[in-house]
């Protein structure tokens, strides 16, 4: 099993892959860099979608705002992260969430050992600043700790 | 109405395969790869290059049609077409072949992948960042390679139907037999017994092993479709496509369960499976 490094040694340590926004989704990087998860909704149909798109599936209007996510998720699936090759600087633990707001997020969870990480698990919101990248992560709930 | 998987039904036929030797370095160009495939391919079904007016392959690959054209001395093309998702593709670029001939755009349709998988590009390493729209959402969080991604559904999957990596293991098993029957197999004459599957690193862990994932090899296949009109002035008895469905992102349960339904559907219906990527997801359903 892959040892789940600490907070601080994750952003001291690590470098991610940054994203490479366009105009779809330029919203949710500029509201990470302000320490928020945004979730695109409708302006027609108010119903949200998670990744991006420039159009709504249910009612087809390209009018958009956004909702900024209350951080409460709960664990859908997950995996321990390894280079299928070489050897990790850093394992991460990937998950898929089911997102209180009822849509899924992809991200990873911190402050937790692999062999804990259950579904349904209550998580929540934390940004991490990595070397070159600020990312939503999730840690247990108070009451999952 | 979604198109009955039989819309096709004998309509179209394969009357001609080719392939270069499988291996984990060609030391020649993916277009040499495609090249001698497709001449395989094309001399197997009796027919010269300047019979050729259609072509059909694949949209991740480096194969280009026209330089294609011009190394096998193709004269003219009515009709050509890529197929999307890679592997998870094959069957589309058969439908498209077939649907090119039923309907008159095409006379005889070259469909051919070919790519150094190994010595190249490798599609099981953690991708490049910012190359495929979409990945924003997978890369920087560190779910890079096809295997981790699959397995965010297989964790449910097992969850929900009570499984263990070893019950995987009983597939992998399978096609090794048959591949050790295969004198073109690169694992020919090597079955493995499942605690071979057992004992093979993991991959990601607790889900996949090395020997749940695919090979990556160098080399080039094709195939050639036409009507089952024209399929009887040539040399072979053609093989004719009783039913074909697209699948979309993987070869799914769906495709094989309306196959299996498309009435005497199994027997002829070709399974061009040059790719085979994760075995479960080939049954699974992807939960949404």
């Amino acid at each position: 099993m892959p040892e789940c490094l600490t907070e601080g040694q994750r952003e001291s340590n690590t470098q991610v892959i940054s994203p490479t926004p366009d105009a779809d989704d330029q919203y949710f990087w500029d509201g990470v860099a302000a320490g928020k998860l945004l979730l695109q909704r409708c302006s027609g149909c108010q119903i949200l979608r998670q990744p991006p798109s420039p159009m709504c599936p249910h009612c087809n209007s390209l009018e958009w705002d956004t909702q900024e996510a209350s951080g409460r998720a709960k664990v859908y699936s997950w995996v321990a992260s390894q280079h299928p090759t070489a050897d990790d600087l850093t394992s991460r633990i990937v998950v898929l969430l089911d997102l209180e707001e009822g849509v899924r997020f992809v991200s990873n969870l911190v402050e937790i050992d692999l062999a804990r990480v259950r579904f349904g698990l209550d998580v929540e919101l934390v940004f991490i600043d990595y070397q070159n990248q600020t990312l939503p992560q999730f840690r247990p709930a108070p009451g999952s700790r | 109405m979604p198109s009955s998987p039989d819309s096709l039904r004998d309509k179209a036929a394969i009357v001609g395969i080719g392939q270069t030797e499988f291996s984990k370095d060609s030391g020649r160009s993916e277009l040499q790869l495609a090249a001698e495939a497709s001449i395989a391919a094309i001399r197997d079904a009796g027919l010269t290059p300047a019979d050729i007016d259609g072509m059909a392959t694949f949209t991740l690959d480096t194969s280009d049609e026209l330089l294609l054209m011009r190394t096998l001395g193709i004269q003219e093309v009515n009709f050509w077409s890529r197929a999307p998702f890679g592997g998870a593709g094959a069957n589309t670029t058969v439908m498209q072949a077939a649907a090119a001939v039923a309907s008159g755009a095409a006379k005889h349709v070259l469909i051919w992948r070919a790519f150094n998988e190994r010595s190249g590009r490798r599609f099981g390493q953690p991708q490049d960042p910012g190359t495929t729209i979409g990945w924003n959402w997978y890369l920087p969080f560190g779910l890079d390679t096809p295997a981790k991604i699959y397995s965010l559904t297989f964790q449910r999957y097992m969850d929900a139907y009570g499984l263990s990596n070893e019950d995987f293991g009983l597939y992998p098993v399978i096609a090794r037999k048959h591949a050790a029957t295969n004198p073109n197999a690169w694992y020919h004459a090597s079955p493995i017994t499942l605690e071979d599957h057992q004992n093979s690193r993991w991959i990601v862990e607790p889900i996949l092993r090395k020997l749940d994932c695919c090979q990556e090899s160098d080399g080039g296949v094709a195939m050639i479709i036409t009507t089952p009109e024209r399929a009887e002035d040539l040399p072979h008895k053609p093989v004719l496509l009783r039913a074909i469905v697209d699948s979309q992102l993987m070869v799914s349960a769906g495709t094989w369960n309306a196959l299996e339904q498309g009435q005497q559907a199994r027997l002829d219906v070709v399974r061009m499976k040059a790719l085979r990527p994760f075995f479960p997801a080939f049954r699974c359903p992807l939960p949404t």
